[in-house]
């Protein structure tokens, strides 16, 4: 593999939350760097800025202070167009409560981001089926989300988040609301969509099941980044943490 | 192996992105009312009562001033006992104080009715507005979406209930003062009230939806989608 470009770059970024009188202070000065075609899991407790980084990355909030490079372009100087075009294209989003549209199919789910793109319909169709081939939902493309179970929702999630072929996976806690075995399946299946596919993942999570397929693992306490582990240092440490 | 893209080819696809058909903005509206069906009738009628409330307005009004216009002291008392305050002889009927009263007032309930049921409405999508733009919505075709659906709706229910409100009308005017009331009535006078009533209506709905769905597409996207 050639040298990686650095696609991710977090520049000590801070965020307050202003809560009426006192304040909370989620991101506390966090700087990180990730590899176009990682496979990054940030970990922490609950409650320590997972999530509030996350969207700091994906462009989905705006940090108090500090700044986010996506292929070395700071994301607070885009304009509307350019923040809509890089959600569209160069990150695909999943959530830990899967975040469908509740009105459309599973089908039109996947596609929407493809409209969205100014692909035409037919195209788009046929991609969005394709896609929710890839992650095994091959009878599901006519049901509407309360139709599917939880890891059903979180495939044709995973499939959308593919839509427009994007270099980065953004994945908040995306085993969180599933059973195990659901969470294992799902894990995997981004494992094999960071492999065949070399699609940069990021993932928050408390699932230390998402040890084993990470390249390195973020750990952040308390708004800070408190260590950064390689593939190497982890091999050891799984072992530990499972038999637990 | 995904690369920087070049200038050229990145620009176009922003471009791509800003001119999203009508048709298809019009497709998404389309299905999403469908989908939506009972919970649209729920908005749908609220604009129906309240449409039908203020054309009945107008039309009776319409009527009465037919009536007094026609000169027939007859009818100008049966207005009278009717509870009309009727003018001095020559002056119209609708510069009373009491008729432009009750105009003032079926157009505040029809406003209040109307914003409220749309209000309702998008704050409920909210979070839908935040799943869109994380995906790559524009703020424009967000507000496009939601203002295609709300002129739909307001365009059916209004004129449903501009009808609805001249029959009610025209019925009551008739069981009150005979089939004069419809023989004195100017066809013009009354195709204005039902024109005004529709108007009103999909005014109304435009507004009500525009203010919120702005609001939610202005958010940034975690913003909206927290927001219940
Ligand atoms: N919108 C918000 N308003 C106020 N406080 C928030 C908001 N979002 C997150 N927080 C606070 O920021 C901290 C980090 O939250 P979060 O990033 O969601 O943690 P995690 O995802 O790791 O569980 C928590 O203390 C949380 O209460
Ligand atoms: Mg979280």
């Amino acid at each position: 593999m050639t040298e990686r470009h650095t696609i991710v770059r977090v520049q000590d970024v801070h965020r307050v939350f202003n809560l009426g009188k006192h304040q909370v202070e989620a991101l506390k000065g966090v700087t990180l760097e990730i590899k176009a075609g990682e496979y990054i899991s940030i970990m922490g407790p609950s409650g320590s800025g997972k999530t509030t980084l996350f969207n700091a990355i994906g462009g989905l909030d705006k940090p108090t202070s500090g700044k986010v490079f996506i292929d070395e372009v700071d994301i607070a100087q885009l304009d509307a167009f350019e923040l809509a075009w890089l959600r569209n294209r160069k990150i695909g989003y999943i959530f830990q409560t899967f975040n469908l549209i509740q009105v459309m199919t599973a089908l039109e789910n996947v596609t929407l981001p493809m409209i969205f793109g100014g692909m035409n319909n037919d195209e788009a169709t046929q991609r969005g089926v394709a896609l929710l081939k890839l992650v095994g939902l091959d009878k599901r493309f006519n049901h509407k989300p309360q139709e599917l179970s939880g890891g059903q929702q979180q495939r044709v999630a995973i499939a959308r988040s593919l839509a427009n072929d994007p270099a980065i996976i953004l994945a908040d806690e995306p085993t969180g609301n599933l059973d195990l075995a659901t969470g294992e399946e799902i894990i995997e299946l981004l494992k094999r969509m960071s492999r065949e596919r070399n699609v940069t993942i990021i993932t928050a999570t408390h699932d230390y099941k998402m040890l084993a397929v990470s390249d390195r693992v973020i750990w952040i306490v308390d708004g800070r980044i408190d260590k950064i582990e390689d593939r190497e240092q982890l091999n050891i440490q799984v072992g530990e943490i499972v038999s637990r | 192996m995904r690369q920087h893209e070049t200038g050229n080819s990145t620009d176009q696809a922003i471009r791509k992105i800003v001119v999203l058909p009508l048709r298809i903005a019009l497709e998404i509206s389309v299905k999403s009312l469908r989908v939506r069906f009972f919970r649209n009738m729920l908005t749908v009628m609220t604009l129906v009562l309240a449409v039908a409330f203020f054309t009945f307005v107008l039309v009776s009004s319409d009527l009465a001033r037919g009536l007094w216009n026609s000169g027939d002291p007859a009818l100008a008392q049966t207005l009278e006992k009717a509870g009309f305050d009727l003018p001095a002889p020559g002056e119209s009927l609708a510069s009373t104080a009491k008729e432009r009263w009750l105009v003032a007032l079926s157009l505040l309930v029809c406003m209040v009715g109307i914003i409220n049921a749309q209000l309702m409405a998008v704050t409920e999508r909210f979070r839908e507005i935040g799943t869109m733009k994380c995906l790559g919505a524009l703020d424009s075709f967000v507000l496009r979406l939601f203002l295609i659906e709300a002129g739909l709706q307001g365009l059916a229910g209004s004129l449903a209930g501009s009808l609805l409100g001249l029959l009610i009308a025209m019925a009551l005017a008739m069981l009150r003062f005979g089939l004069a009331a419809a023989a004195q009535a100017s066809p013009a006078a009354l195709g204005l009230d039902v024109l005004a009533g529709i108007g009103v209506g999909l005014a109304l709905s435009l507004i009500g939806v525009f203010y919120p769905a702005l609001v939610a597409a202005r958010m940034q996207p975690v913003e909206a989608m927290r927001a219940e």
